[in-house]
């Protein structure tokens, strides 16, 4: 067999035939295209024209997408980005540390099986249980509340700390319990796949250890890590359940604005919604296209 | 250029010159790092466990132990009845996605794989589309006509169970991608086709099997997201575990400790029984989202 | 003096050796070959030079220096992989000049002395281009010129050529074989493929479980393998079990047969003992005079291209042989009767260490 025709066959393809049986294989795939079709692309679709109608007149409009800009709004879209910068940037860094410890760091292997499965649990534990789970500790009367007090007298609750988990800082906070653990889950393959020669070649031409990290292993690292804490940012904006279980609507966010919507409360602007889910869709596909893209760059590198 | 580059000796090391029983071993050295990677652990370990132990500790502060947990677990039958409806749902959601994305992956891999990523982009939007907005757009989509599902009992779980399914494709397409790519698939499917297999035939008896582990791995990463989701099912007013929790949180002081403990363990019970299935294999661990 | 030498180097992994009685002298410049299975101990030993690995007990000096404890990036000696190590974030000229960035030398020092080192590997115009970019030889030779780029002391390789096809590693391993001898390094190359040790060394060691087995030529390691190890290993070899009959003058009986070797025998009569034969000591036919002749029956016939192997069934043996192939060959039939020869000085007796004195004894007694 030939050199092409070998290749050919091994990707898989055999060579386009017109006619009925290149129909009846598509067939295979038209359930799935079909599901969402109508339950996921029907909506978002829905969604995506009626942000450019009118609630009253349904007619096209923009002014949706310009009401986006009155202040109640603008104050949503700012916190949730401060605390999806916050939690994403801080969630990184930490949730790198951690991985690196239990991979590189010399820390005994049994940890590293440990803390994978933990995160595991810990990025799926989030929602009512965490939020309710940081109320028992950081809340009012919770443990280390408690502790605090009682033990070195400090009052995070008085009005000189003035701190409460009811705000955005506790929403911080709380998001990092589901952050760090979504780090470390993407970031250890890519630590696994910094090659034990590239360590060795460095040293063998003289570099330190701290040349090691500074010229090639973060660098060979950024991608994965920069594109994942894109996607810890995506993460955190989309979070409703726990933000409306420890805030109740408080703090001013974009998800608490949806919601608001939806229940039809606030404005009787349905419309209006429908362009505040739209401007969220935005974010999170750029976010999502963010870290697919660096993730490919790091494969590429990782695979050589 | 002369002659090529030139190697010289280099220069030797002058301390070098020393005789041998001069030299001694150097000890193993305690690495700094080895320091920072216990920090960096411990300070995790704290972050992660306080309001583990916090909740344990308060949901045990009833006069009597454990009568929060007996409260819920015997006395409370929206206990049961929601957490049986959840895991109802979870399954249903599991066998519709399975049905779904196995075909689908297995086409994909043998005969379409130009369609690849186009079926990878279509399971990467549950990522761009938050549970709200998602849950936001079913509920105008199926308002009226021609599908009024939001209508009735029946559609909304309907609904939900699309709505899930949907949110496990990521999830699911991964996972037995992962399995299909370690079974040769191509291999498999000509021998049964040479011994005169069907379809139907080769996908049930030889590829569901053979990715048992990878579907079970995502099945239970399903199962834990239903079990714990708690937006488009309170959207949806369905009577599932998640709104249940909610109320409970707002109502009762012991009990939400005890449920949420309860919840972490069945969710700890769900990701070690992936982990144990994917003991073998490499593969990577599966991993939900914010909710 | 010696440039590189290992003494009494040991190394045990837990309860395993790895290594054992390791001893070697190398001179300024030479090339040095570590030959041997998988498992043998000649990589290990190789990253016990480089540093990678600690001995557990003896000595590697340097130069006159004791470099034996000295951690990896202080020893300046430049390792290849066989991996290739590529920095994948790091253009071709950035991977070649880390060395001398390390060192600290000025920009205009490295990018000349980049530059030179990528005309010497012919790769003078991929500077730019990323590992990922090239092929699997072009990713090599960046290897090389990376691990000389700082002008080390020694040259270690560890396999270089085995995870590249096999055209390219003929080419590959003469380039690096000419570029050795153009510089004047010391090296060690550390391979499994006999071919490659025995065309581009000064000097074998080849090694088995551990241990040395014997060290010499090229020439040496072929014509006068010291263990049965080295002689099965090295080349191919017919063994054939010959009964004693007459110690002294070398009659022993093959098959049945009498033949007559030109090495004193260090075994009883009527005892067994083995014979190693090279297929190109073997000719078809009756030979010139004074060979020994052996009858078989033709078992096999295998056309290889520039050569043809038959396999002979001498009773209860196989002997293969080699014919240079030429168009008017006429070749055996399968099954058909044939008599092979070989001179008393081809076989060797296995275990022994032939010297060429005692060869010369033992011809003027046969004179």
């Amino acid at each position: 067999m030939t050199d092409a025709a070998t290749r050919q066959s091994a990707q898989g393809a055999p060579p386009a035939r017109p006619g009925r049986r290149s129909n009846l294989t598509v067939l295979g795939v038209v359930p799935f295209f079909a599901f969402a079709a109508l339950f996921l692309v029907l909506p978002i679709g829905f969604l995506f024209i009626g942000s450019f109608q009118d609630s009253s007149t349904h007619q096209p409009t923009l002014q949706n997408y310009f009401d986006l800009s009155e202040p109640n709004i603008v104050l949503a879209y700012k916190t949730s980005i401060e605390i999806s910068l916050v939690t994403a940037v801080l969630g990184g860094v930490f949730g790198f540390l951690l991985a690196y410890a239990v991979i590189l760091g010399g820390l005994p292997r049994f940890l590293r099986s440990f803390l994978m499965t933990f995160s595991g649990v810990a990025s799926n534990f989030a929602g009512i249980p965490l939020a309710l789970a940081f109320t028992f500790t950081l809340g009012l009367q919770g443990l280390v509340t408690k502790l605090l007090l009682n033990g070195i007298g400090l009052d995070l609750y008085s009005k000189h700390v003035g701190f409460t988990i009811y705000s955005k800082v506790g929403l911080e906070i709380v998001y990092l319990y589901f952050q760090f653990p979504l780090m470390v889950l993407i970031v250890a393959p890519a630590i696994d796949g910094l090659k034990r020669e590239w360590r060795e070649a460095s040293e063998n031409l003289g570099a330190s250890s701290r040349q090691y990290w500074q010229h090639i292993a973060l660098p060979i690292l950024m991608p994965t890590l920069l594109g994942t804490t894109i996607l810890l940012f995506g993460n955190s904006f989309g979070a409703q359940a726990t933000a409306y279980q420890l805030t109740g609507g408080l703090v001013p966010l974009v998800t608490n604005a949806i919601t608001a919507q939806i229940s039809g409360d606030v404005f009787h602007n349905v419309n209006l919604g429908y362009a505040l889910a739209m401007g969220m869709v935005v974010i999170m596909a750029i976010s999502i296209t963010g870290y697919s893209l660096l993730q490919r760059r790091s494969e590429r590198w990782l695979r050589s | 250029m002369s002659g090529g580059p030139s190697v010289g000796p280099g220069t030797p090391d002058p301390a070098a010159a020393t005789k041998p029983s001069q030299m001694r071993r150097p000890r193993q050295r305690l690495k700094p790092s080895l320091v920072f990677s216990w920090f960096v652990f411990i300070v995790g370990v704290l972050y992660f466990a306080l309001p583990l132990y916090a909740t344990l500790e308060f949901s045990l502060r009833t006069k009597v132990p454990f009568v929060a947990y007996r409260n819920v677990l015997f006395k409370d039958p929206q206990f049961s009845a929601t957490l049986l409806y959840s895991f109802a749902v979870g399954v249903i959601t599991i066998v519709v996605s399975l049905l779904i994305i196995v075909p689908t992956a297995y086409w994909v891999r043998l005969r379409l794989p130009r369609l690849r990523p186009f079926v990878e982009f279509v399971t990467l939007l549950p990522f761009v589309v938050p549970p709200l907005i998602l849950v936001f757009g079913l509920l105008r989509a199926y308002n009226g006509q021609p599908l009024p599902l939001t209508h009735s009992e029946l559609g909304l779980n309907v609904l939900i169970v699309a709505a899930y399914v949907v949110l496990s494709f990521p999830y699911m397409y991964r996972a037995v991608d992962a399995g299909l790519q370690a079974i040769d698939i191509r291999s498999l499917t000509e021998a049964a086709q040479s011994m005169g297999a069907g379809w139907t035939r080769i996908l049930l008896t030889i590829i569901f099997p053979n990715i048992r582990v990878a579907l079970l791995s995502g099945s239970f990463l399903t199962l834990a997201i239903v079990i714990g989701e708690y937006t488009i099912a309170s959207f949806l007013v369905r009577p599932a575990f998640g709104p249940y929790l909610a109320l409970l949180g707002r109502d009762k002081a012991f009990e939400p400790a005890a449920v949420t403990i309860i919840s972490f363990g069945l969710t700890w019970l769900a990701m070690g029984m992936i982990a144990f299935l994917g003991r073998s294999s490499r593969s990577r661990v599966q991993v939900a989202g914010a909710r | 003096m010696s440039y590189l030498e290992l003494t009494d180097i040991e190394k045990r992994f837990g309860d395993t050796t790895a290594v054992k009685g390791f001893n070697l002298s190398t001179a300024r410049g030479e090339f040095v070959s570590f030959l041997g299975p998988s498992g043998c101990g000649k990589t290990t030993t190789l990253r016990m030079i480089a540093g990678f690995e600690t001995p557990t007990s003896g000595r590697i000096t340097l130069d006159g220096g004791d470099i034996t404890y000295r951690p990896p990036n202080k020893r300046n000696v430049g390792m290849v992989f066989q991996s290739y190590a590529l920095f994948p974030n790091m253009t071709v000229n950035d991977n070649v000049g880390f060395g001398l960035r390390v060192r600290k030398r000025p920009k205009s020092q490295i990018k000349v002395r980049v530059q030179e080192l990528l005309d010497l590997v012919h790769l003078g115009d991929k500077g730019g281009r990323y590992p990922y970019q090239l092929s699997g030889g072009q990713q090599q030779r960046v290897a090389l010129a990376r691990a000389l780029a700082f002008e080390p002391q020694v040259l270690l390789l560890d396999e270089p050529l085995s995870a590249l096809d096999a055209k390219i590693r003929v080419t590959l391993r003469h380039e690096i074989r000419s570029i050795q001898r153009q510089l004047g390094i010391t090296t060690v190359y550390v391979t499994h493929d006999q071919e490659e040790a025995l065309s581009l060394s000064d000097r074998i060691v080849v090694m088995s479980e551990g241990h040395v087995e014997q060290i010499g030529t090229p020439f040496e390691i072929y014509n006068f393998p010291a263990t049965p190890f080295v002689a099965s290993f090295v080349g191919t070899l017919n063994i054939l079990p010959a009964k004693v009959i007459d110690a002294a003058a070398g009659r022993l009986s093959v098959a049945g047969q009498e033949i007559r070797i030109a090495k004193r025998v260090e075994a009883q009569a009527g005892s067994t003992i083995s014979l190693a034969l090279r297929p190109e000591m073997v000719t078809l036919g009756e030979g010139v005079e004074g060979s020994n002749h052996l009858r078989g029956t033709v078992a096999d016939v295998t056309f290889l291209g520039s050569i043809v192997r038959l396999r002979i069934q001498v009773a209860d043996e196989l002997v293969t042989l080699d014919v240079f192939n030429e168009p008017t060959l006429r070749l055996p039939e399968i099954g058909a009767a044939i008599s092979i020869a070989f001179p008393p000085e081809g076989p060797l007796v296995l275990g022994t260490a032939p010297t060429l004195a005692a060869i010369d004894v033992l011809d003027e007694e046969q004179l």
